[in-house]
């Protein structure tokens, strides 16, 4: 079962007032940087449940989604 | 020009909004429902398989228990309707500004001279809805705002149906007049009386016959069943004018005696005094409602003799209301206070011989003083000595939803 596991995000805010995130720490206190954000757009997270606005990252070469919800964020763990 | 009109519906509310958050509930029988210990043990809505396995809305929880073995119980989250029927207005009015909701779940849009494809649109409401929300809703596409609405019941979940001026004579007026909007148990009990069971019923019988059995109401009823109505959907942001201010609640525990019933309708009472004030209001006169122990409805009102908005004055004409006409046959379970007859704060009042203006106004600026204190250091800040203990009510805020009201000419 997909988990939602809330993270702590550093966030760049833009002179617009744009919301990029630069990089993920997870749970264990690993941090990703952010290579390139892909698309932002609100939608649901139909794994984990809840929705938020979606931010698709890629981390390491591979494509995630990261969600803000209310001022929070989190992602769907497996 | 013929109108375009969208009446979007999302499916069991409730029940879809905890599935949606909460995984493991999708696809199995869910019926959210309010707390037992404060008595509000009813179910308010249920997911697609519990539906079918019989749960209905308004059921008691062991009833709907009875129905459906394996049903899972949630409780109600309201914050999170409300911020999803907020998404969703949002959704709507990337398309329109001219957006009416009814309830937290259902929304009229007019799409007239938007150079809009109407059936397109609503299938891309309906695919934004699931995408960006995870919520399914269902579309009816038409003419008018009854048969849009009655649409959008047809096809659940997930659908649009469309309803023209070709097709609505086969599709409508076969259903159940008690299914047009506005045609409750009493007038489908009434009208079937004379031998109108369906909409199209309605439509082939005379105006004017059904003027004659129900009054104006029967003349809208009619036009609604005969594809005439052209009530508007109003623009995002209007907002009815007050007819009435009331609170209301279901007590923790049945009420025993006069003194109970006084503390709850003290209660009760501030808070629509308080509500008149902010509003501008007075109340001519008041009404009070009572549910006995064995569910029945009760209801009395009376005028004033000068409009008020004293908190005192509308619990004491409630009170006596209530002794005069409430005999103790059984407990009493929930109460209503309601001022009516609402005038404006500036209208002149006809001073009487037997009333002392002075000591009114006096009344007036001690009760505005405590409403400020309460709004700047809690509700609890300053109270009547009697309500302080037990009054057997469990305090519920206020929802702030636009209610299911009336239609606009």
């Amino acid at each position: 079962m997909p988990r939602k596991v809330y993270v702590e995000v550093i966030v760049r805010v833009s002179k617009e007032g744009k919301n990029l995130p630069v990089s993920v720490i997870w749970e264990d206190g690993q941090r990703y940087e952010i290579d390139r954000l892909k698309e932002v757009r609100y939608a649901a997270a139909s794994k984990a449940g809840g929705t938020g606005i979606r931010y698709t990252v890629m981390v390491r070469g591979k494509e995630a989604h990261i969600f803000e919800d209310d001022g929070r964020w989190f992602v769907e763990a497996e | 020009m013929a109108r375009v009109i969208l009446h979007s519906d999302m499916n069991s509310f409730y029940a879809s909004v905890e599935q949606m958050l909460t995984p493991s509930l999708r696809d199995r029988a869910v019926a959210v429902c309010g707390s037992r210990e404060t008595r509000h043990g009813i179910v308010l809505a249920k997911s697609i398989p519990a539906k079918k396995a019989g749960v209905k809305t308004g059921m008691a929880i062991w009833q709907a228990r009875e129905c459906c073995r394996d049903l899972t119980i949630v409780p109600p989250q309201y914050d999170q309707y409300l911020k999803y029927s907020r998404l969703a207005h949002k959704i709507y009015l990337r398309y329109t500004d001219r957006m009416e909701p009814y309830g937290m779940d259902e929304c009229w849009l007019d799409l007239t001279g938007c150079r809009l494809d109407p059936v397109k649109t609503a299938n891309e409401i309906r695919r934004t809805m699931k995408a960006e929300l995870g919520l399914t809703v269902s579309v009816g596409v038409s003419f008018n705002k009854i048969f849009a609405k009655l649409g959008s019941d047809m096809k659940k979940p997930d659908a649009v149906t469309v309803i023209t001026p070709e097709n609505f004579r086969d599709l409508i007026w076969p259903l159940p007049a008690s299914d047009i909007l506005y045609c409750g148990p009493a007038t489908a009990r009434k009208l079937a009386g004379y031998g109108v069971h369906t909409i199209g019923d309605i439509a082939r019988t005379p105006p004017e016959t059904m003027r004659k059995w129900l009054g104006v109401n029967g003349l809208a009823l009619w036009s609604y069943a005969a594809g005439t109505d052209s009530s508007r959907v109003m623009t995002d942001g209007y907002e009815a004018p007050v007819k009435s201010i009331g609170h209301g609640v279901t007590c923790v525990s049945d009420l025993l005696d006069d003194t109970e019933v006084w503390h709850v309708l003290l209660e009760l009472s501030q808070d629509v005094g308080h509500r008149l004030r902010i509003n501008g209001f007075l109340a001519g006169g008041v009404q009070v409602m009572l549910r006995d122990n064995d569910l029945s409805f009760r209801e009395y009102q009376a005028k004033l003799a000068i409009p008020t908005r004293s908190a005192k004055e509308i619990a004491e004409k409630c009170f006596s209301l209530f002794q005069e006409n409430y005999a103790w046959q059984t407990k009493v379970r929930a109460l209503c206070v309601r001022a009516i007859s609402l005038v404006s704060e500036n209208i002149p009042v006809q001073q009487t011989l037997f009333d002392d203006p002075l000591k009114r106004e006096k009344q007036d600026k001690l009760e505005g003083a405590i409403d400020e204190l309460r709004r700047r250091f809690g509700d609890r800040a300053v109270y009547n000595a009697c309500l302080s203990g037990d009054i057997k009510v469990h305090e519920i805020g206020a929802q702030k939803v636009t209610m299911p009201g009336m239609m606009y000419a």
